[in-house]
């Protein structure tokens, strides 16, 4: 095991930790810029994983950090679409500039949930998000003037100074240096005193308020930071479907959100980030397994003789060609998280460095957690 | 129709054990041809059985775990049900024959239909039920100690996991009951679990953890979406139960008949 002894306090201002993790990101950023060059035909879902990184970002600072779980990330994430694309069609504003406004009108909408949001805990807060974004959803296919209403509202593609964005590979790089940003100032604002003043409100209500944080206006910021991200996310995320639409924003969208800061594991920045790479390959995977779990069922069936096979490709293609198959595997891979590996990706990640690190020595009890069996422990 | 909470777990996969209830009542009904109470009754069974079974087998696990961890794995297992439900049966809409169907009374000038009716039975005769049984019953007194303080509640010789399975279990069959009356109505289709967000709703209303309350809760939602429906422009009737429940949770979030609780330091 390292020590890391701190011999400057430039070293406690700096972002990262020492020079190799400084070397290690340098290369992933090398490795992220060269990348339309090699594989040219995957950029579009690598695109999405930047955006979906956005969103996982913002919830991560709200459920990961604060501890505010919300299911309604969806509506911020549609309020931010649906106000870019309003700004720059109807009004014609430069591209930074909606971008800018769409990410305050949709912070505005997270601090007005945030508000009442203060009084809740825990379960009520989320059912809370939830009848948000059921209202905001009804909104968008109600008013039609601006959202277009269930007809629907095409996008351009975006132009930023006068250049066009329009091709894939420079929207890739729009959406990658859009996230750098974001990853940077939310790995600064979490090691500020508000940050700090988060993980105090997620660890313990009233531990932080006894220490003089004012809850009320630490968690109405959370909110509204959070939904503030959702809304730049949403506005590239308008350019990268092209065409807005109520039912895209649903609970179900929400529900992928929060399996992608579980999955990745709740509170860490890189957490976020590995969800929403599995998030958005998950169904890139599973469209190719459609092809090939047939195949396979029929190779295993194989050697009971070919109608055997046949007969087990086809009920395996029946079944794998399902259309609510989808959720329910999402679902599934959610419940077996929560089950098995509660910290997520980086949970696990972290318990073999540290297995390795320390090696003979390591102990599943460092990550054990401890249980409450009492209700008056629960709340907090 | 009514969801009902006494104990600490929050479901969100009650709305789809709702479907499953009404599918399974279906699947006897119209596939075994058996009489509507019979299959009522086995739905119910049935389904309470898989409560409990779910219990043992998954959310047992995340017990005294934070409360995040149950809200995530109830919202994943509903993912699962309705994605096993539209591959058992797909995704068409079914209607469930009832002995009450295409029945109406003309009552106090007013026109009420049987299936409304058996509905509004139903709730009462289950709520006054579950009361009865969760305040005169040892078991149910044991299974509000048991959701209380789980250590106490053990250490006083109650068996807790049995206690929470069969919470479960009865949890489900209600929600399978609250699915079955609710289908003549809204039709059964994979998507019947939505309307268990509703529920919500009115359990926010009437107060989590209180029963009369989540009758009331219920009533009042129920009246105040046919209001709006009748009175306010079009698409307000879908949402209206949502605005009253993030009224209701910005002004007093306990509900009407809530206990406030906060941690002692």
């Amino acid at each position: 095991m390292r020590f890391l002894f701190k011999t400057a306090y430039a070293q406690d201002l700096g972002l990262f930790r020492d020079a190799v993790q400084r070397k290690t990101y340098v290369a992933l950023l090398v490795a992220l810029l060269v990348l339309p060059k090699l594989v040219p035909d995957y950029l579009v879902d690598v695109t999405l994983v930047f955006i979906y990184g956005l969103c996982g970002l913002s919830l991560m600072t709200l459920a990961g950090y604060t501890g505010l779980v919300s299911l309604g990330h969806a509506a911020f994430l549609g309020i931010g679409a649906y106000a870019h694309v309003f700004f720059v069609h109807d009004w014609h504003l430069p591209w930074v500039l909606s971008v800018a406004l769409a990410a305050a009108v949709t912070a505005g909408a997270g601090v007005l949930v945030g508000l009442p949001a203060l009084r809740m805990t825990g379960v009520y807060l989320s059912i809370a998000t939830l009848a948000f974004a059921l209202i905001i959803q009804e909104v968008f296919t109600r008013w039609e003037r601006v959202t277009g209403g269930l007809k629907g509202k095409p996008v351009d593609k975006p132009v930023l100074f006068g250049v066009s964005f329009a091709n894939d590979v420079a929207f890739y790089f729009l959406c990658l240096g859009v996230l750098i940003g974001a990853l940077w100032l939310t790995a600064n604002v979490l090691r500020s005193p508000t940050g700090r003043a988060w993980v105090a409100i997620r660890d313990s209500e009233i531990a932080a308020q006894s220490m003089g944080v004012n809850l009320a206006i630490y968690k109405t910021m959370a909110f509204g930071y959070s939904a503030g991200l959702m809304g730049v996310a949403g506005a590239l995320f308008a350019h990268k479907i092209g065409f807005l639409a109520p039912d895209i924003f649903t609970v179900l969208l929400s529900i992928q959100f929060l399996l992608m800061v579980v999955v990745g594991g709740l509170g860490s920045l890189h957490g976020a980030v590995y969800g929403a790479v599995f998030v958005a390959m998950v169904p890139v995977v599973i469209s190719q397994a459609r092809d090939a779990v047939p195949a396979w069922a029929a190779t295993l069936a194989g050697p009971l003789g070919k109608p055997a096979a046949a007969g087990a490709f086809q009920a395996v293609d029946r079944f794998v060609k399902q259309p609510g198959l989808e959720p329910g595997i999402f679902g599934l891979i959610l419940v077996l998280f929560i089950l098995f590996e509660p910290l997520g990706i980086y949970g696990r990640w972290a318990k073999i460095k540290l297995y390795f690190s320390l090696f003979p020595l390591y102990k599943r009890a460092t990550f054990r957690r401890q249980r409450a069996y009492m209700r008056s422990e629960r709340l907090r | 129709m009514l969801i009902y909470k006494a104990t600490e777990l929050v479901n969100f996969a009650q709305g789809d054990l709702m479907m499953l209830g009404a599918f399974t009542c279906y699947m006897f009904v119209v596939w075994y041809g058996l009489g509507y109470w019979i299959a009522f009754a086995l739905a119910m069974l049935l389904v309470a059985l898989f409560g409990a079974a779910l219990d043992a087998a998954v959310l047992r696990r995340v017990i005294g775990q934070p409360q995040f961890a149950v809200v995530m794995l109830t919202i994943g297992l509903g993912a699962i049900f309705r994605s096993a439900a539209s591959i058992t049966w797909g995704s068409e809409i079914y209607t469930l024959p009832t002995p009450f169907s295409a029945k109406a009374t003309r009552l106090a000038g007013v026109t009420v239909s049987h299936e409304y009716v058996a509905i509004i039975a139903g709730t009462v005769a289950l709520c006054a039920a579950l009361y009865a049984f969760f305040t005169y019953t040892r078991v149910g007194v044991a299974m509000q100690a048991a959701s209380q303080n789980q250590l106490a509640a053990y250490y006083m010789g109650i068996p807790v996991k049995r206690m929470f399975s069969l919470i479960w279990a009865i949890s489900a069959g209600v929600a399978a009951i609250a699915g079955v009356l609710l289908a003549p109505v809204s039709l059964i289709d994979i998507n019947l679990g939505f309307i268990g967000l509703k529920a919500f709703a009115a359990a926010v209303l009437g107060g989590f953890g209180s029963i009369p309350g989540a009758l009331v809760g219920g009533v009042t939602i129920g009246l105040i979406e046919l209001l709006s429906g009748a009175y306010l422009p079009q698409g307000f009737k879908d949402v209206a139960a949502y605005v009253v429940l993030l009224v209701v949770l910005a002004v007093r979030p306990q509900g009407m008949f809530g206990t406030v609780g906060r941690k002692k330091v």
